[in-house]
């Protein structure tokens, strides 16, 4: 059995917003261990995003704990967890979220120079990463002369390059056509195959599949959690 | 430490790329700085300027020379006072100096007598006019500076002999003798021929009021003869120690009253000045032109960083989501605090050159359209100047950089 690399126990998350309270988790338990792919399922509301921004630790919890490779995580102060961040997670997004006046290569190098690399090794492993995406002719162009496919390839490096103990991937192919998300797919079946932990956040049943597994939460509980062999119809918890 | 150094580098260059890619905008922004350092530097160079014309001009009455004259050289309320006083005599200098070489551990060295009047200088048809013609003895050299362009000051024998010679100041020579030596040439004062010893080396103009190369230098007994009418006197008596120049200033009035007989009850009628008293009547003046000088001009700095502050707020807002992205990918809040003090900074730090540049031009400018006008442009001008972009670039930077280091990734990461 693969060690566990996130262990979150009954976290709950409230959000207070004016006179309202909201009630985003309502506390969810969720363990996932190293080399897998999950993906996280749910409609708008369901708390869905709020849990992807805790495992990323870009948030911390009202209550519950988060132990992430073992550390207490829900006790972190900010810098703490932007060290975090910056070692143990690759953050790829939606809207590709690349540095728009900097280049291929040195968007990739961002999450090296903040893990204080020196330039040298940094471009080397950030070229590296580029050419394993399938970039490699591309390290000196700027993102808005790349296609929307190359643009998310340079994100998923940047995730890449500083080796995190998770990839996570929110929607990863809503701003692409279906054949380029496709693609993207793909790529991060390759990762997943060459031993790497997909955490991959939607909407889309098409794209959950890709996963091994996948947790479907609404309001705020996680209304499933099973292998997608055993959970064959996805698109029918995605309907309802 | 090796991670901080990563990350500066990192600031820099986002900074230059920032105001590559915002050329208007920056340039604006900078041009307010840039306002401000020309104004506070050109302000700086002015009050520079005017100290060491002060100094310099203070140096030519000489810090260990003390004065003896009718009148103090403070400003005073109640000039009538002094009006009526017995007017000093240049035979004053021999009973002094008798009494000086009589005192043992005295501060004074020696007393030298000097008697002053306006008149005109001819050579031919050429005439200067309103030049102060100055009698003293052939001891003056040794308590005043007096540099020579060429020739030498008169003798002892010259002095003893009444004889007709004299030494010209700068601009007197260069009047009547131009692109000529006038050494051992005549120029007629008063209708009387006088053979040219020396020619005094350039001094400038004493606070800008009057030239002191304007002058003409006779032996005393030849002044006597011709000028004595209307002539004012003084006695000039240099120190020993400058660092004791009040106590040599009391021996001075207690010798002076002696000297003038004055029983105990009545008060000096004469006073004793040195170069303190202008100093003191000025300074006050001069500081507070220094002062209201630099508060005007750096409100035009306060301006500046204003705009810089302003700018660098927007900076902020317009790009959360990059400082969202930034922080997913691991920046601390030291980071993104670091990143926008530097643009701040390096905004302020392109203002400051290109304002130092244009201050060095207009001065450079002005110091040759007007030579006697004193501006000086020094390295520690330029210091200053960065030092000021520098802290003003913190300063103005440090509130918007501030913001963005507090903010939520999750908020900054959804801002569109």
């Amino acid at each position: 059995m693969e060690p566990v690399v996130i262990d979150i126990e009954n976290i709950t998350k409230v959000y207070v917003m004016g006179e309202e309270t909201v009630h985003a988790l309502r506390g969810v338990s969720l363990q996932i261990r190293r080399n897998e792919y999950l993906a996280i399922m749910g409609p708008s509301g369901s708390g869905k995003s709020t849990l992807m921004n805790m495992l990323g630790c870009l948030d911390t919890p009202s209550s519950g704990r988060y132990f992430f490779n073992g550390k207490d995580v829900s006790a972190m102060d900010d810098d703490e967890l932007a060290a975090i961040r910056n070692h143990e997670i690759g953050f790829v997004f939606q809207t590709f979220n690349l540095l728009p006046r900097s280049t291929s290569l040195r968007n990739v190098e961002l999450p090296l120079i903040y893990a204080g690399i020196d330039s040298e090794v940094r471009e080397e492993k950030a070229a590296q990463t580029l050419r394993d995406v399938g970039l490699g002719d591309r390290l000196q162009h700027k993102p808005n002369e790349l296609s929307g496919g190359q643009r998310q390839r340079v994100a998923i490096a940047r995730a890449l390059v500083n080796d995190p103990s998770i990839i996570l991937a929110d929607e990863p192919t809503g701003n692409l056509d279906s054949k380029t998300g496709e693609e993207i797919m793909q790529l991060l079946e390759n990762l997943y195959q060459n031993g790497n932990t997909i955490i991959l956040v939607t909407h889309e049943s098409d794209i959950a599949r890709h996963a091994r597994r996948t947790v479907f939460l609404r309001d705020g509980l996680i209304e499933s959690d099973a292998s997608n062999e055993q959970q064959p119809e996805i698109e029918r918890l995605a309907v309802t | 430490m090796k991670r901080l150094i990563y990350e500066l580098n990192e600031s820099w260059k986002i900074a230059f790329a920032q105001m590559q890619s915002n050329k208007t905008r920056s340039m604006l922004t900078a041009l307010g700085v840039i306002i401000g350092i020309v104004a506070v530097t050109l302000m700086g160079t002015a009050i520079t300027g005017i100290q060491t014309g002060f100094d310099k001009s203070m140096s030519i009455l000489g810090d260990d020379v003390l004065y003896v004259s009718q009148y103090p050289w403070a400003r005073v309320n109640d000039w009538w006072n002094y009006r009526d006083r017995r007017e000093i005599k240049t035979e004053y200098a021999e009973p002094l100096n008798r009494m000086i070489a009589a005192t043992p551990n005295s501060n004074l060295v020696l007393a030298v007598p000097t008697s002053n009047i306006v008149k005109n200088v001819k050579r031919g048809d050429n005439q200067v006019t309103g030049i102060f013609i100055q009698g003293t003895t052939a001891e003056y050299p040794l308590i005043s500076v007096v540099d020579f362009n060429e020739g030498r000051f008169f003798n002892e024998l010259e002095v003893k002999g009444a004889a007709n010679v004299c030494l010209l100041g700068y601009d007197v020579a260069d009047a009547l003798f131009p692109g000529e030596s006038p050494v051992g040439k005549e120029v007629q004062i008063s209708g009387q021929q006088f053979r040219v010893l020396g020619v005094g080396a350039r001094q400038g103009s004493f606070l800008g009021l009057f030239s002191l190369d304007s002058i003409v230098i006779v032996p005393l007994p030849t002044f006597k003869k011709f000028f004595s009418a209307k002539a004012e006197s003084d006695v000039r008596v240099k120190v020993r120690d400058k660092t004791r120049l009040e106590e040599a200033k009391g021996e001075l009035t207690g010798l002076m009253r002696r000297v003038r007989a004055l029983p105990p009850e009545k008060k000096d009628d004469f006073n004793v000045n040195e170069q303190q008293a202008f100093k003191s009547t000025l300074d006050p003046v001069k500081n507070s032109i220094a002062i209201a000088g630099l508060f005007i001009t750096g409100l035009s700095l306060f301006v500046g960083a204003i705009g810089i502050m302003n700018i660098t707020f927007v900076s902020v807002k317009e790009r959360t989501k990059e400082i969202g992205t930034r922080k997913a990918l691991g920046a601390r809040r030291r980071t993104i605090l670091l990143q926008f003090l530097i643009e701040s900074t390096a905004l302020c730090i392109v203002g400051g050159l290109i304002g130092l540049t244009f201050a060095y031009t207009i001065c450079f400018g002005i110091a040759k359209a007007f030579p006697s006008f004193p501006v000086e442009f020094s390295f520690a001008l330029v210091l200053v100047g960065m030092v000021v972009s520098v802290f003003t670039g913190l300063i103005s930077g440090f509130a918007p950089a501030w913001s963005a280091s507090r903010l939520d990734p999750v908020t900054a990461l959804r801002y569109e």
